[in-house]
């Protein structure tokens, strides 16, 4: 059912300060609101519980994208635009580039940002199975101080999360370490553009004389939050890769992988994908 | 009335003029365009950002009017498919869709070529690939995708004026 919507409130906070400090004087009251590509669609439907909401889309110390020889560090309001369009993201971070390009069409991309996709803690997302490939690291920021967290410690279940009702998060860090690495992103849809997806698979690795030294893998859509498939990285390390290792990467991937049946696919579906998209992995890293 | 409920005033550009307009805070801009300034060229089709029926141009960005709340709209710089054509002379995107039979029922076709001219803003030339991009948030239930499509590809080849 919609809404009634002269029951809902915004506000547009000043700056930073002012934001953490209407989340700090009531926390839990004051819903951060950025380009609403998610939390408009709920609003509408009914299934929102907030009823005020802290409108953060112009607060400048949550934008910008950071380059230091160690570290990109981007604004949690950085858009899907800004983040496809940024050069040297899409050079370095070429997975984080492409999952901004396959999220919605281009009136979420110019609205929907990075900070949002994570906070939404949708399963489904498309950026933090890339995120998690790159080992980012979350700043959130309250009226009281800042902490860092690893991204992968950050869910901690079905659209569970460690993030405080007086948080906001800051900035997402990515480490410059992934020079020379393979990449792998493959969502896959309904259909091309705009759909949600029923696997999307994230990968990098490093190749030393034809085996591989390190790997990380990332999926989302097959588990109750994205998934840092370890277990099957362990198996892969070490490895050359090919045939040889193919099928015991593949059965540990479907031990690590928990899918569901829902209206865009089934648990069965999901599985037999995530290992197609790891048998291409490895062809790619072979080829 | 419940808590909350009261109407904040927003001062905005829509199509070069300002306004000033009445309305809840989280009331959809599509409404209030539509609504309140009667721009009903700005259609609603799924309600949830997926069809880009209802899209304009917030700070020339493409975006979603369903899916931005009226307190948003706050100093921003909004056009409209009304603010489109320039006075009588239509803009070479819709020129083209006249010329091209790129609309059939028309529900899609305000936000088609608010997505095109945006496009066009963008990438002057674009290739087949930008352009299906550049479409790809559009839905048409009549599916005359490729007349829509071959009248973007026309407007480029022929454009009467910079869009």
């Amino acid at each position: 059912m919609r809404s009634f919507i002269p029951a809902y409130e915004m506000k547009t906070p000043r700056d930073l300060a002012a934001a953490l400090d209407s989340l700090a004087r009531d926390p839990g009251a004051w819903k951060p609101f950025a380009g609403g590509t998610d939390l408009m669609v709920l609003l509408e439907a009914g299934k929102l519980a907030h009823r005020k909401f802290l409108n953060i889309w112009n607060v400048r110390e949550l934008r910008g994208i950071d380059v230091t020889p160690s570290h990109v560090t981007i604004g949690s309001l950085a858009t899907y635009t800004h983040v496809r369009s940024n050069e040297m993201l899409s050079r370095e971070f070429p997975l984080l580039g492409r999952a901004a390009a396959e999220t919605g069409g281009m009136a979420t991309q110019n609205r929907g940002t990075l900070g949002g996709n994570i906070a939404n803690a949708s399963p489904a997302a498309d950026s933090p199975p890339a995120l998690l490939v790159y080992d980012a690291e979350l700043e959130l920021v309250s009226a009281t101080g800042s902490r860092w967290l690893p991204y992968r410690n950050f869910h901690t279940g079905y659209k569970k999360m460690d993030l405080r009702p007086d948080e906001l998060i800051r900035a997402i860090r990515l480490p410059q370490a992934t020079g020379g690495w393979k990449h792998y992103y493959r969502k896959v849809g309904t259909r091309r553009a705009q759909a949600i997806s029923k696997v999307c698979f994230a990968a990098a690795a490093r190749i030393e004389g034809g085996r591989i030294a390190d790997v990380r893998i990332a999926l989302g859509s097959v588990a109750p939050t994205v998934l840092r498939a370890v277990e099957t990285e362990r198996l892969l390390r070490g490895e050359k890769p090919g045939p040889s290792v193919l099928s015991a990467a593949e059965a540990g991937l479907a031990g690590e992988v928990a899918p569901i049946d829902d209206m865009r696919s089934t648990a069965r579906y999901r599985r037999r994908v995530a290992q197609n998209l790891l048998a291409e992995f490895l062809e790619v890293l072979a080829a | 009335m419940p808590d909350g409920a009261h109407t904040i005033r927003v001062e905005c550009r829509v199509n070069g003029q300002p306004v000033t307009l009445e309305a809840f805070p989280m009331s959809r801009l599509l409404d209030v365009l539509r609504e309140q300034l009667r721009l009903t060229g700005t259609k609603e089709g799924c309600g949830e950002g997926e069809c880009g029926a209802c899209s304009i141009e917030l700070d020339g960005a493409l975006v979603n009017s369903c899916l931005i709340p009226a307190a948003q709209a706050e100093g921003a710089n909004i056009r409209t498919i009304e603010g489109i054509a320039d006075g009588a002379h239509l803009h070479a995107i819709q020129a083209a869709f006249l010329r091209h039979g790129g609309s059939q029922c028309g529900i899609c076709t305000p936000g088609m070529i608010l997505a095109a001219a945006n496009l066009l803003a963008r990438y002057p030339q674009p290739t087949e690939a930008q352009i299906r991009e550049g479409l790809a948030g559009n839905l048409c239930r009549c599916t005359g995708y490729t007349k829509i499509f071959e009248s973007v590809v026309a407007a480029c080849r022929h454009a009467e004026r910079p869009a």
